[in-house]
């Protein structure tokens, strides 16, 4: 899902909340995958299980939150 | 159980006096990946140089802030010492008038949460830089 900045509203900036989480947990796994695994296919994997974790964790989350009132 | 050395780890405390650790934290800091380069772990350094630098710019590209030094307001104050900790890419982006934020931008608390992270994930990268350049990794 794409929306525009009300700056410009031609300007496209990815701003649904999923989006961007799936855009944050890229970088965050990156770098955690990178920090914490030496060889490359480990990193790769590792990033991956951290991306599937965090997106999957997020919607879960989510959803546990959506009946809430507030 | 004393964990076993890999050859990496041991070439890499062999190179580096324990007095070069702190300036290559320092260099770590400045640059994010440079600790790494340094320290001959390349794929590493260039993937954080990448990666963090990306995420930092994208941040500011979400019209996040970045914080003053503001020490009546302690949050804003940790925000401002969290943005530090990616190094050159702050001092490049206030020199050229980047990360003033707009509040009223719908991804303005995104942008500040992308710039936030990404100076605290410099942070992990430099602590990481010292314990290879001290021999604990």
């Amino acid at each position: 899902m794409r929306s525009t900045s009300p700056k410009d509203a031609n300007e496209a900036h990815v701003t649904s909340h999923l989006g961007l989480m799936i855009v944050f947990a890229l970088f965050v796994s990156t770098v955690f995958a990178t920090l914490m695994r030496d060889e490359p296919k480990a990193q790769l994997l590792f990033g991956a299980r951290l991306v599937a974790g965090f997106v999957g964790i997020g919607i879960l989350i989510g959803w546990l939150l959506y009946p809430l009132p507030f | 159980m004393k964990p076993q050395s890999s050859p990496m780890r041991a070439a890499t405390a062999d190179r580096v006096q324990p007095s070069t650790a702190y300036l290559i934290s320092a260099a770590a800091w400045v640059v994010p990946g440079l600790g790494h380069i340094l320290l001959g772990r390349r794929q590493k350094g260039v993937t954080f140089l990448i990666a963090l630098t990306l995420m930092f710019v994208y941040g500011l590209w979400l019209e996040g802030r970045l914080f003053p030094f503001q020490i009546s307001e302690p949050l804003v104050a940790l925000a401002f010492v969290a943005d530090l900790g990616i190094g050159l890419p702050y001092f490049i982006a206030k020199t050229v008038g980047a990360g003033a934020g707009r509040v009223v931008a719908i991804t303005y608390e995104y942008g500040n949460a992308f710039v936030i992270v990404a100076g605290l994930l410099n942070m992990l990268v430099v602590l990481d830089a010292f314990d290879i350049a001290k021999g604990r990794k």
